[in-house]
């Protein structure tokens, strides 16, 4: 009964899911946008703002560094922590993104052939 | 103060401006391509046809919830509770969102609605540094998010069909988000404040991330660190 399907019939729970998933994915992306970038917004959410990204990128990075597993715990030997050093004082001396991106693989590619 | 960008080549010949936003997102696509592979690969062993998982990168962007959704489709999960928990993954982007708003003033409608779309985790991060940079403007944005989500797209559509001929970790490329992510954080300490308010956020990240499951802690922390930050710069005379 195995036949090859080249364009498949999308069963509609499928597609329930995939719109749902995209509508709650894309509002919190859109809404800010549209409703922030109307209005005066006041000092302190000002200050508040420019903060943000700095927290994030910090937020986004930190834990991928010190902790691996599931359930996650703290894990200081990763190289991913190791190569991030070397990796992050070339981005404070060059200022060089495609250089970091460049150097950070590299090191990595390295470290993971040497374990 | 918030500084209103008004473009130099307001009305000029768009070659110029797709160029600029398409070379700023090549460490981006770098970083997407083995992610969007191994999101092919996967979802293809869940019994999805790559017309699905193409739809799927085309309709949500969104990796991690991807990845999410898919085990829980094979795990047996409700369509309800697949959609609740994108909806908690990503409900991050408010925040990244609200700090881009800033520099999309001009920005009409229906182009802030296309922008938004392609609003991720590393084209935030990519877009808002050229933003502060100054000599960037929604154009260029607009294009970066939207190379970045054909990167996206077209890897998960080629992990569906060819992903396990590709040697996992090959040239280190798992790595290039992270050093990209260390090195847009580099460009954003712009001053103690930065920093201090960096490393609270990095290591609140980290502790919430031993005690909470799932991605809330990245949210968590950018908050308390950002309002910290904001109370200490109150609190000390500039």
């Amino acid at each position: 009964m195995h036949h090859e399907k080249i364009v498949p019939m999308i069963h509609s729970e499928y597609l329930i899911l995939v719109v749902g998933m995209g509508l709650v994915t894309y509002i919190p992306r859109w809404f800010p946008i549209f409703f922030l970038s109307r209005r005066q917004l006041p000092q302190w959410f000002s200050e508040w703002l420019d903060l943000i990204p700095v927290a994030i990128l910090s937020a986004l990075v930190f834990p991928e560094l010190v902790t691996g597993g599931n359930p996650r715990h703290l894990d200081f030997s990763q190289p991913q922590l190791w190569v991030a050093l070397p990796t992050f004082l070339f981005a404070l001396k060059t200022k060089s993104l495609g250089g970091t991106v460049v150097v950070g693989m590299l090191l990595f590619w390295v470290v993971g052939k040497l374990l | 103060m918030v500084e209103i960008h008004v473009s130099t080549k307001e009305k000029g010949d768009p070659g110029p401006i797709a160029r600029e936003g398409m070379q700023a997102a090549w460490p981006i696509c770098l970083g997407y391509f083995p992610i969007g592979l191994a999101f092919g690969v996967l979802a293809q062993k869940a019994g999805l046809h790559p017309v699905e998982i193409g739809l799927m990168s085309l309709l949500v962007f969104a990796g991690s919830s991807q990845f999410i959704a898919v085990s829980m489709l094979s795990g047996g999960a409700t369509v309800l509770s697949i959609v609740i928990t994108t909806f908690v993954i990503n409900l991050r982007h408010v925040l990244m969102s609200s700090s881009l708003a800033v520099y999309l003033r001009s920005l009409s409608g229906g182009w802030a609605a296309l922008f938004a779309y392609g609003v991720t985790d590393e084209s935030f991060a990519v877009n808002l540094t050229r933003f502060r940079n100054g000599n960037w403007d929604w154009r260029q944005a607009v294009v970066l998010n939207h190379t970045a989500n054909a990167a996206w797209i077209g890897s998960s559509i080629l992990g569906a069909y060819s992903g396990q001929f590709i040697p996992a970790g090959a040239f280190g490329i798992d790595y290039a988000l992270i050093a990209m992510f260390l090195c847009l954080l580099v460009f954003q300490l712009r001053g103690k404040l930065y920093t201090v308010t960096a490393i609270i956020a990095g290591v609140l990240a980290a502790i919430l991330a031993l005690l909470v499951p799932g991605n809330v802690y990245i949210v968590l922390a950018s908050i308390l660190a950002a309002t910290f930050g904001v109370v200490f710069r109150r609190l000390t005379p500039a």
